[in-house]
């Protein structure tokens, strides 16, 4: 006997997606969540991208939650106390129909919920799923710690986060490297909103996201800060062996980050409201798990859905995409009566043929190489040196031409010139 | 990077942002010390955001699961098979975040 048709565990992006589309089709769903209220358990690094809600949610940038819309988006690269930043800004992504926007997660993934309900999903708070049920190799249910919690359908949809205990439990994830993963840190800094704009050179409602490499010391990994309507946010993506191989703790490298010339005079002075860490699934599609068994389906983190392609850093995109697909997916299958692996295929190819799986292939590479020697301490170290060679001005001694400034500033950095020409093409081929 | 005289909160202010509901009766992380003792490493004394594993004199590992963020830093950083058992806190328990 089935409690319900089917049932999402985790009321995060991801698992609300697939919940609304799931209701839509009419379907009974359950929707778990372990925290009191949906998003209470998540944090990000900064920037939900709306195009994949136009078509879930016509017009929802009239209803969503929003800090500030990004108009202006900054790539730093830093070297010692020096900082050379790329920054483009483009007022257009300020109005309809947006581009993307910082929210706080649990605004932002209450009110994804939110829809759901309001479509007929049941949504379950501060219930944790402990395990599977299982009957005959196929997932029938999921355990929960309510008493008598047991709760059968013929399909669940494990959104479950990073630690998908339910997907492992499965057998889906083949094994856990730690390497594949970073750990996110964040301090939230209330400012008052006239000093955000005077500081990052915003009005209205326009917003500022910043990502940054070479913030990181020994660790690699990169940093953020974006604005949000009356705080900025400053963050660390660090890998978690190096982290782990021992020197300095994540709060002393964002101690660092903050104190940085480039950085404290956008953030100093405002109160630490709130400070938050979440691990990352930084590997992309070398690390995603089977996404399909006989009557279950993986969506979002739990899938390794999140995008760290350095110029690209995206996840609520790809857990609402994923969801999304895996809901609609699971809403045919249960009217067929078939959610075997074989009739659930159907979500794999329907991300297959989606920015979802395209993009996580076609940038296969890039985690690993933003993650590497190069990209970490070579590209930050040379470009900041170049630059303060290019704009030093040294009168009465000439110029000494571009050229050779690079060669110098390449030599001064260990990095050789096959070495760079090598991760070039890889990073040309990598980012296609 | 530079030193700079950036006035930076204590580690307990910093938690003290942070809501926890604290599951008095069940801690959802237990650490097996034993098996830290024979640990070369200890990824988790610098890994872990939130601080929570302490190095005794003894040459073990305390353990404090209260202020959690449920990040699961500490499992996947431990390469003592079996030191540090992880699950998460029962519904409507543990770290709340509020503007993350």
């Amino acid at each position: 006997m089935s409690d319900f048709d089917a049932i999402v565990v985790g009321a995060g992006p991801a698992g609300s997606a697939a919940a609304l589309e799931l209701a839509r089709a009419g379907r009974s769903v359950c929707l778990l969540e372990r925290g009191p209220t949906p998003g209470s358990k998540n944090m990000y690094g900064g920037v939900v991208y709306g195009r994949i809600l136009d078509t879930l949610v016509p017009g929802w940038w009239e209803q969503m939650p929003v800090q500030r819309w990004v108009t202006r988006r900054s790539t730093m690269l830093i070297h010692d106390d020096r900082a050379l930043t790329v920054d483009f800004r483009h007022p257009g992504w300020g109005a309809a129909p947006f581009n993307g926007a910082t929210t706080f997660r649990p605004d932002f993934d209450a009110w994804l919920a939110g829809l759901a309900v309001d479509a007929g999903a049941s949504l379950v708070c501060s219930t944790t799923a402990t395990g599977l049920i299982r009957e005959g190799g196929r997932v029938v249910g999921v355990r929960t710690d309510r008493p008598d919690g047991d709760l059968r359908a013929p399909v669940v949809i494990a959104c479950d986060g990073v630690n998908s205990f339910l997907a492992k439990e499965a057998g889906m994830y083949p094994h856990t490297d730690a390497a594949n993963f970073t750990v996110g840190v964040k301090e939230t800094i209330s400012l008052p909103r006239e000093v955000i704009d005077e500081r990052f050179g915003v009005r209205g409602e326009e917003g500022v996201d910043i990502e940054i490499l070479g913030c990181t010391g020994d660790v690699p990994g990169g940093g953020f800060v974006y604005t949000n309507a009356t705080s900025v946010a400053v963050g660390l993506v660090l890998s978690l062996p190096a982290l782990a191989a021992g020197g300095d703790r994540p709060e002393e490298l964002l101690r660092r980050l903050k104190a940085h010339p480039a950085i404290a005079p956008l953030v100093e002075g405002g109160e630490v409201l709130e400070y938050s860490a979440h691990v990352i699934p930084e590997a992309g599609y070398e690390m995603m798990p089977e996404l399909v068994g006989d009557g279950i389906l993986v969506a979002g983190d739990a899938a390794a859905m999140c995008l760290a392609a350095g110029i690209w850093l995206e996840g609520v995109n790809f857990a609402i995409g994923s969801g999304a697909a895996a809901g609609r997916a699971a809403a045919q299958c249960i009217a067929r009566n078939d959610t075997s692996a074989a009739a659930l295929a159907a979500y794999r190819r329907a991300l297959e043929s989606s920015f979802v799986l395209a993009d996580h292939r076609k940038l296969r590479a890039a985690p690993h190489l933003v993650m590497g020697d190069l990209a970490q301490r070579g590209l930050p170290a040379v470009a900041c040196g170049v630059m303060e060679d290019l704009f030093t001005v040294r009168n009465p001694e000439p110029k000494p031409g571009v050229r050779r400034i690079v060669r110098t500033q390449m030599r001064r950095h260990g990095v050789r010139a096959r070495d760079a020409v090598r991760e070039g093409l890889r990073a040309l081929r990598a980012f296609g | 990077m530079t030193d700079s005289t950036y006035p930076e909160i204590s580690f307990e202010a910093r938690m003290a942002t942070v809501e926890f509901r604290v599951d008095a009766d069940r801690a959802h992380i237990t650490v097996d010390d034993t098996v830290c003792r024979d640990c070369t490493t200890r990824g988790c004394i610098t890994a872990c955001p939130a601080n929570l594993f302490v190095p005794t004199a003894a040459g073990g590992i305390l353990f404090n699961y209260e202020q959690c963020f449920e990040c699961g830093t500490c499992y996947l950083v431990c390469n003592e098979e079996g030191a540090i058992s992880w699950t998460y806190p029962e519904g409507g328990h543990g770290v709340v975040f509020h503007r993350s």
